[in-house]
């Protein structure tokens, strides 16, 4: 009904004199909130997110340059960046260093399982994935830090088998409660993790193209390496972001692992909320969080840009 | 191990260099590195559970009991902690159907083109850490919200959104959601009818595998219940500590485990005997 006036008032010629005039400024917001209105749709999500991510960004950036009784201050950055013998310094580069190692092995190792999944002739197998790489993507803390002090801990299952067939975990540099430790244990949520990433792009590998490649009389590897791999390197580079904030972001599983005693950054941050520094310093605390947010917005950038690559071969 | 092995040289056997079994000397190539990988990660994935399941099963000397299992019920704080963590995982999971579900549909239907966004929008809680998002919110949140314990819930919604959107994305992809719609609404249904009656159906599985993983996820958070300082399961696992009592923590994380994997499975059996069902149907006609 109203959409016919609207269109009526529009010519001009059916509604004369001032009427005119109202008609043709709701007609202007109307179409206004036609343009809008798509968008209106996703609005409880964006307030959702922007109330759950963004205010505690912005908070934590705000807190990392106030003095604790107020007013601005550079003073936190620089007791970060220079203080405590560079402590905080060593948590970045160990968190940078584990999110890279568990970022690279995972991430090519979960390609491999990826692929071994979606190739398997087990319906149940690739229908379970999604679901179980989401669980275990998930699992983490208290719980996989016992599971893993079962298996490999000095009284572990698999450090007994390991010790019967004449490994000594011990004498190949590996502990449990060190960063080596931390690795292995990380592996565990982001092995799926990079299933579930991956998994997708291998879905867009085309079979025409395998195919193609194979009447002109290429060979596996030839494929592999001028088809395949070109083809999966955005989405596997994208994965391999992912998978490197993820490890660095990770707190309860090294915190309840090393009992809070491996120099990481995020450990360093839970340090300081439990109040296990000297009072006054509280806002130390915001500035290592602030110093990773912007590690963690580069790793963002990159994975937009690798995401907008990938995403040419998938439909 | 030795059996896999025997597979490969059995392959290797095979390299006729003809043009007919080009193929299935690849496929047979292909199936023994398969059955490695996938010997191996399960290994990998399932020895844990196997270790933390059979410490759980142990009493003081070390002999099959499940003491472990029978003194939790009755250890200090669980049943609250237990209580506590249905509450949030209720509320998480109700809320997180109410905001993902229409946006993930909305996105597919009438806005493709924010597709790219959500994409990474829904990636953020993974990267940014938990601990500095539990930090900002304590920051700045008034006391009000902070001393509920549903503010965790308000969280949890956001950590588990990069899985839940991506099994709901999955889900919705993997139906003709155009077709769905324009049939649905060509014949008179409603925006409302077309959502309950054709769309929620169809992606039943992916939004039961959802509800799963919010629920794992309630289960397993530590760090921002921790720091929240509210005592979920996963917190008063870390704090119960009484040494000769091992046994019953890692008792208490297994149970969560395993209800996950049984929840896990249920929704799997779910999907297939659903497909089953259709695949029938569509027979018969």
């Amino acid at each position: 009904m109203s959409h016919s006036e609207v269109t009526a008032s529009d010519s001009g010629t059916l509604i004369p004199g001032s009427d005119a005039v109202t008609y043709h400024r709701i007609s202007r917001l109307r179409r206004l909130f036609r343009h809008i209105a798509p968008a209106l749709g996703i609005a409880p999500f964006i307030i959702y997110s922007f109330l759950g991510l963004g205010i505690p960004a912005i908070a934590v950036t705000y807190y990392a340059f106030q003095k604790e009784k107020g007013g601005w201050t550079f003073s936190n950055i620089n007791f970060m960046l220079t203080g405590e013998k560079h402590v905080f310094l060593t948590g970045f580069e160990n968190s940078i260093k584990l999110g890279l190692l568990s970022a690279v092995i995972p991430g090519i190792l979960g390609v491999f399982i990826a692929y071994a999944i979606q190739t398997s002739n087990s319906n149940i197998l690739r229908r379970l994935t999604s679901t179980a790489a989401g669980v275990l993507a998930n699992f983490g803390g208290i719980n996989l830090t016992f599971m893993f002090i079962a298996t490999l801990g000095s009284t572990g299952i698999l450090t007994y088998w390991l010790a019967d067939i004449g490994i000594k975990l011990s004498n190949i540099g590996f502990n449990l409660y060190t960063f080596s430790g931390v690795l292995v244990v990380y592996m565990y949520f982001q092995l799926p993790l990079m299933v579930l990433v991956v998994t997708p792009a291998l879905g867009g590998l085309r079979a025409s193209w395998r195919e193609a490649a194979e009447n002109m009389g290429a060979s596996s590897w030839q494929y592999w390496l001028r088809v395949g791999i070109p083809v999966l390197l955005p989405s596997i580079l994208g994965g391999m972001l992912l998978l490197f904030g993820s490890a660095f972001a990770a707190y309860a599983t090294a915190e309840t692992l090393t009992l809070g005693l491996i120099s990481l950054s995020p450990i360093q941050i839970g340090n300081y909320l439990n109040g296990n520094v000297i009072a006054g310093q509280t806002h130390v605390g915001y500035a290592i969080a602030f110093g990773m947010l912007v590690i963690l917005s580069i790793t963002m950038i990159l994975y937009s840009l690798v995401r907008r690559r990938a995403s040419k071969w998938l439909r | 191990m030795a059996p896999l092995v025997g597979e490969v040289a059995e392959a290797e056997n095979e390299v006729v260099p003809s043009f007919s079994t080009g193929s299935s000397k690849r496929r047979r190539r292909v199936r023994w590195w398969r059955g490695v990988v996938l010997v191996l990660a399960g290994a990998f994935f399932l020895i844990p559970v196997y270790a933390g399941v059979k410490f759980s099963l142990q009493n003081n000397e070390h002999h099959f009991s499940f003491q472990a299992y029978e003194s939790l019920a009755s250890a200090p704080g669980f049943t609250a902690a237990l209580t506590l963590s249905l509450k949030i995982a209720l509320v998480t999971m109700v809320v997180s159907t109410l905001l993902m579900v229409p946006t993930a549909i909305y996105v597919h239907v009438r806005l493709p083109r924010l597709r790219r966004l959500l994409d990474v929008v829904t990636v953020l809680p993974i990267v940014i850490p938990p601990i500095v998002l539990i930090v900002g919110v304590l920051g700045v949140y008034p006391l009000w919200a902070k001393s509920s314990p549903y503010l965790l819930s308000f969280m949890y919604v956001i950590l588990a959104m990069p899985f839940v959107y991506r099994s709901l994305d999955a889900g919705i992809g993997a139906i003709d959601l155009k077709t769905l719609t324009e049939a649905s609404r060509s014949l008179g249904g409603s925006w409302s009818k077309t959502m309950w009656r054709v769309i929620l159906p169809n992606i039943r599985p992916a939004l039961l595998s959802a509800t799963v993983l919010t629920l794992a996820l309630v289960f397993g958070e530590y760090t921002m219940a921790q720091l929240d300082i509210w005592q979920t399961i996963p917190v008063w696992i870390a704090q119960f500590q009484v040494s000769s009592d091992g046994p019953v923590q890692v008792a208490a994380s297994m149970i969560g485990l395993m209800g996950t994997w049984v929840l896990l499975l249920l929704v799997v059996s779910i999907d297939r005997s659903e497909s089953r069902r259709n695949r029938k149907k569509l027979r018969s006609s």
